[in-house]
C-alpha cells in the first residue's frame, strides 16, 4: 500500500508539473469493518495539483478511504490532514463544501435535473458532462444510471469545490461519454481543482492520472 | 334515563368470562394455540383494571393532588413501552418520554387553560390516558419509521450530507414520511368516527346513561385532543430522533452507515 508517482514524462503535465504541497495527507489510517480492519496502517498523500487515481481490487477499501475525505466516516486510528490541518478541526459542513465526494452509486434527488443542479448555469453544466440542455426539466430520480452519474457529477461541480472526489465516475458510461467525462476531469485539474478518482482498472488509471495510489 | 352505571357487579363480570371460555374453546378446537395467551390476557386485564379502579377511587375520593403523580407514572410506563418498541433508536426511552410528556402537557394544558374541561382528577386522568396511549403509538411509529427510512435511503441521505446539507436537511424526506405515517392513523380514524365504531368516551357515556348529544360533544373534544396530542408527539419524537441517528458532525450513526 502507498502512493507513487508515474514514470517521469508520462503524466499530463510532463516536466512542467510544479512542485507543490499535498492537498490531503493520510497518516497511519485504520478503519475497522465488521470482519476485521478494512484499512490498517495506511498512509498516502494526495497532491494539490493534478489528477490522482486510487486503484485497487474490490474490497481493498477504496470507497472506505473516500468516506474519510469528507468525514462521512472517521478513521478508528490515524489522522487525515487537509492542507496540513486535521479534517476534524474544520467545520464539517465547510469541509464538505470544499471537498465534494460523488459516490459510486449516484443518487438523483426528487425534482428536476435543473433543481438538482441548483437552478443556475444549468445548460452550461449539462454541456460539460455531455448531456443535452433539454434534459433540464426531466425528473432527476428517473434517469438511467449513466445519466444519473453525469448529473451527480454536474451537481458536485456546480458547488465549485476545491477538491472533487469521484468513485468510479464512468462505470455506467459508453465509450464516448466516458471520454467526455475524462476530458472534463482533466480540464478541472488544469484549472486548479484537485481531482481524485477511484478506479478498478490500474492501466487506465495510469494513462489518465498524474498520480496513482494503490490499495490492497 | 337509566344507564348501566353501577349496574355491573363482580357477579356480572364473572358471567361475562363465559365469552372468554368460548374463545379458549375455539382456539383449542381449531388448533390456534392461543389458549395460554388468552388466559394470561384474562388474568392481566382483570388484575390491572382492578388495581387501576382502586387507585382512581382513592384519587377521586379527595386525593386529587395525586393527579399529577398518576399522570407521571402513566408517562413513564408509556415511555418504557415505546422505548422497547423503538429500540433501534439509541436512547429511545428518553426520546419517547419527552415526546409523550410534551404531547400530554401541551394538549391537557390547552383544554384546562381554556376551561374546556374542569381541572379535576375525574376529567384529567381519563383524558390524559387517552392522549398518552395515542401519543405512544405515534411516537413509536415515528421513531421506528425514521430509523428504517434512514437505513433504506442511506445512499440518498449520505449524498445530501456530501453536498454539505445538515443532518436535519438530509433527514427531511425521511422525517416527512415518518411524521405522516405517525399521524395518518388518527386522521383516518377521525374521518370515519361514528360511522362504524363508536369511540370509547362516547360509548362509555352512553352506557352510563348520558344523553347522546352530551356524549358526542365530549367525544369531539376527545378526538381533537387526540389529534393535537398525536401531532405534538410525532413532531417531538421526529426532532429528537434525528439527533439520535446522526452524530454532532452530521454523520449517520455507525450502525446506519454500512
Amino acid at each position: 500500500m502507498g502512493s507513487r508517482n508515474l514514470r517521469p514524462g508520462m503524466g499530463r503535465f510532463d516536466a512542467m508539473m510544479p512542485v507543490v504541497g499535498d492537498r490531503f495527507e493520510l497518516r497511519d489510517i485504520r478503519v475497522d469493518g465488521d470482519d476485521g480492519p478494512i484499512l490498517d496502517g495506511f498512509s498516502a498523500r494526495i497532491p494539490a495539483v493534478g489528477l490522482t487515481a486510487i486503484v485497487g481490487e474490490s474490497g481493498t477499501g477504496k470507497t472506505t478511504l473516500l468516506r474519510l475525505l469528507n468525514r462521512l466516516d472517521d478513521p478508528d486510528a490515524g489522522v487525515v490532514l487537509l492542507d496540513g490541518r486535521d479534517v476534524r478541526d474544520y467545520d464539517v459542513l465547510e469541509l464538505r463544501r470544499r471537498v465534494q465526494v460523488v459516490s459510486q452509486t449516484p443518487v438523483g434527488f426528487p425534482g428536476t435535473i435543473a433543481r438538482n443542479l441548483g437552478d443556475a448555469h444549468v445548460t452550461a453544466l449539462l454541456a460539460r458532462v455531455g448531456l443535452d440542455a433539454d434534459m433540464a426539466e426531466r425528473e432527476a430520480d428517473r434517469l438511467s444510471l449513466g445519466e444519473t452519474q453525469r448529473v451527480t457529477l454536474a451537481r458536485a461541480i456546480a458547488r465549485e469545490p476545491e477538491v472533487l472526489v469521484l468513485d468510479e465516475p464512468t462505470s455506467a458510461l459508453d465509450v464516448r461519454a466516458k471520454a467526455r467525462i475524462e476530458c472534463l476531469l482533466g480540464e478541472l485539474a488544469d484549472d486548479g481543482m484537485t481531482v481524485v478518482l477511484v478506479s478498478h482498472d490500474p492501466r487506465h488509471a495510469e494513462q489518465l492520472a498524474d498520480h496513482v495510489i494503490e490499495l490492497g | 334515563m337509566t344507564g348501566l352505571s353501577g349496574a355491573v357487579g363482580f357477579a356480572e363480570v364473572a358471567l361475562s368470562m363465559v365469552l372468554v371460555a368460548v374463545a379458549v374453546v375455539i382456539s383449542r378446537v381449531r388448533g390456534v394455540g392461543l389458549e395460554g395467551d388468552m388466559t394470561v390476557a384474562l388474568v392481566r386485564s382483570f388484575a390491572q383494571l382492578l388495581a387501576v379502579g382502586y387507585v382512581l377511587e382513592f384519587v377521586f375520593d379527595g386525593h386529587g393532588g395525586l393527579t399529577f403523580a398518576a399522570l407521571a407514572v402513566m408517562v413513564g410506563t408509556a415511555a418504557w413501552t415505546t422505548g422497547r418498541r423503538a429500540k433501534s433508536v439509541p436512547g429511545a426511552r428518553g426520546v419517547a418520554a419527552v415526546a409523550i410528556a410534551v404531547a400530554a402537557a401541551a394538549t391537557l394544558g390547552v383544554v384546562l387553560a381554556l376551561g374546556i374541561v374542569p381541572a379535576e382528577a375525574r376529567a384529567v386522568i381519563p383524558l390524559g390516558s387517552m392522549v398518552l396511549s395515542n401519543a405512544m403509538v405515534a411516537a413509536s411509529l415515528v421513531m421506528t419509521g425514521m430509523h428504517d427510512r434512514l437505513a433504506t435511503s442511506r445512499r440518498e441521505v449520505e449524498a445530501r450530507l456530501s453536498l454539505a446539507c445538515t443532518a436535519r436537511e438530509a433527514a427531511l424526506p425521511a422525517m416527512r414520511e415518518s411524521l405522516r405515517a405517525g399521524m395518518l392513523p388518527i386522521v383516518e380514524n377521525t374521518k370515519v368516527v361514528g360511522l362504524v365504531a363508536f369511540p370509547g368516551a362516547m360509548t362509555g357515556m352512553i352506557l352510563a346513561g348520558a344523553p347522546p348529544l352530551d356524549a358526542i360533544r365530549l367525544q369531539l373534544v376527545v378526538m381533537y385532543l387526540l389529534l393535537g396530542g398525536n401531532a405534538f408527539a410525532a413532531l417531538v419524537a421526529g426532532e429528537l430522533t434525528v439527533r439520535r441517528l446522526f452524530t454532532a458532525e452530521h454523520q449517520l450513526i455507525r450502525p446506519l452507515r454500512r
